[in-house]
């Protein structure tokens, strides 16, 4: 809840236009941090950053099909390069 | 040694009625140490009038009936049938890849206890009782080894198989690249939950590995999916999408696509298209897309 509020806050604070959660250090992701990393995105977006997911292991990505959890409508990379090229993507066609 | 010794001879040695049960074993294992050659190639006589074996030249054969005689004969000695493991692991391996059949070694160790047997009952024909308690001492034992050779080879041989099984498993399902950032993955053959599964896998690892951004499954060489299958499938895509990677399935063949409407799989989040060719163009498209960003990006 910490790290929610002081990522959101940040957000306004240095004016970004996206954010990139890095999950490849995460062997495990349950059904809370998946909802956790969602309602962060959402936040995001409110505010008006766009959020990508980077990272995920393949073990990480067959349990979370398996248990039926997904990132929603977040949009999702390979690694940070990736995300990167995503938001370059996206957020300068925004503008 | 005393092989000059005469064959029926078995007045020649002490009366045994008094010994303990203890010393027969002892007896027997010197007996058939006595007459080791004579045995021996008794058993390698009757294992060429049986059509055993045809896999191995007559040297390679005498080295081996000479070893498995003599690990036999410890066995009934020591009682451990450790050693004898390793050696039966061993010459199975060596003569596995040269086709011998289960019921050819089988056959071998049957035959040699059975020559064994034979020279007892030659030995101890005078004394009924002495030789039946003789039997009574060497059946147990020989049956044991029997046992154990057969075990040890069909354990070695399902130990092949298995090596064979993943080996083609993993060349059934291979993940190719094709283009920088696409990888093809032709499924052909049954698809079962296991192969489903180990496919996956492979996917999602040639995807972190290849960087790939599109992945076409082409599954016009699948004859058949189920709905375990169908679902797996569909958490494949998801999967993929989760590392960053679109997927495109092709070859739908009319009977898969019924399949997959019938069960209700969601095919909106599916990428489908008719054939390989087309999933072919329509990844290029994909990509094409990606890379003229790219090479903006870069030129900037």
């Amino acid at each position: 809840m910490r790290f929610q509020g002081d990522l959101i806050a940040q957000i306004g604070e240095f004016r970004a236009r996206g954010l990139i959660i890095d999950v490849a250090a995460l062997d495990v992701l349950d059904s809370f941090g998946s909802r956790t990393l969602r309602n962060i995105a959402e936040m995001a977006r409110l505010r008006g950053a766009t959020t990508v997911i980077v990272g995920i292991q393949p073990d990480v990505a067959l349990a979370m099909v398996e248990l039926g959890m997904g990132t929603g409508e977040v949009a999702t990379a390979l690694d940070l390069e990736e995300g990167l090229v995503y938001l370059d993507r996206h957020v300068r066609g925004r503008r | 040694m005393e092989d000059d010794r005469p064959e029926d001879g078995s007045q020649d040695f002490p009366p045994l009625d008094e010994r303990d049960e203890d010393q027969l074993l002892p007896q027997l294992v010197a007996h058939l140490r006595e007459h080791r050659t004579k045995l021996r190639q008794e058993w390698a006589g009757r294992i060429h009038d049986a059509h055993l074996l045809h896999a191995m030249t007559p040297q390679e054969m005498a080295a081996e009936t000479t070893s498995v005689y003599d690990n036999y004969v410890e066995v009934l000695e020591t009682g451990s049938v450790e050693a004898l493991q390793h050696y039966a692991r061993d010459l199975s391996e060596r003569i596995i890849p040269r086709g011998v059949e289960t019921h050819e070694v089988v056959g071998i160790v049957l035959l040699l206890r059975d020559v064994l047997a034979r020279s007892l009952f030659e030995k101890y024909q005078r004394d009924f009782a002495l030789l039946n308690r003789v039997l009574d001492a060497y059946e147990p034992a020989a049956n044991r080894i029997a046992n154990t050779v057969a075990v040890s080879f069909v354990e070695e041989r399902e130990r092949v198989i298995r090596q064979q099984q993943d080996s083609i498993r993993e060349l059934s399902t291979p993940v190719l690249p094709v283009r920088e950032r696409l990888l093809i993955l032709p499924i052909i053959g049954v698809l079962d939950a296991e192969r489903a599964r180990q496919l996956t896998e492979q996917l999602l690892r040639g995807i972190r590995t290849h960087r790939a951004k599109v992945v076409v499954i082409d599954i016009t060489g699948a004859p058949d999916v189920d709905e375990s299958v169908a679902n797996h499938l569909v958490r494949t895509v998801d999967a993929s999408r989760l590392m960053g990677a679109s997927v495109i399935i092709t070859g739908l063949s009319p009977e898969i696509a019924q399949t997959l409407v019938t069960i209700g799989v969601d095919l909106g989040k599916m990428n489908t298209i008719g054939d390989l060719q087309g999933g072919l163009e329509e990844a290029e498209r994909l990509l094409g897309y990606t890379v003229t960003r790219d090479e903006a990006a870069a030129a900037t």
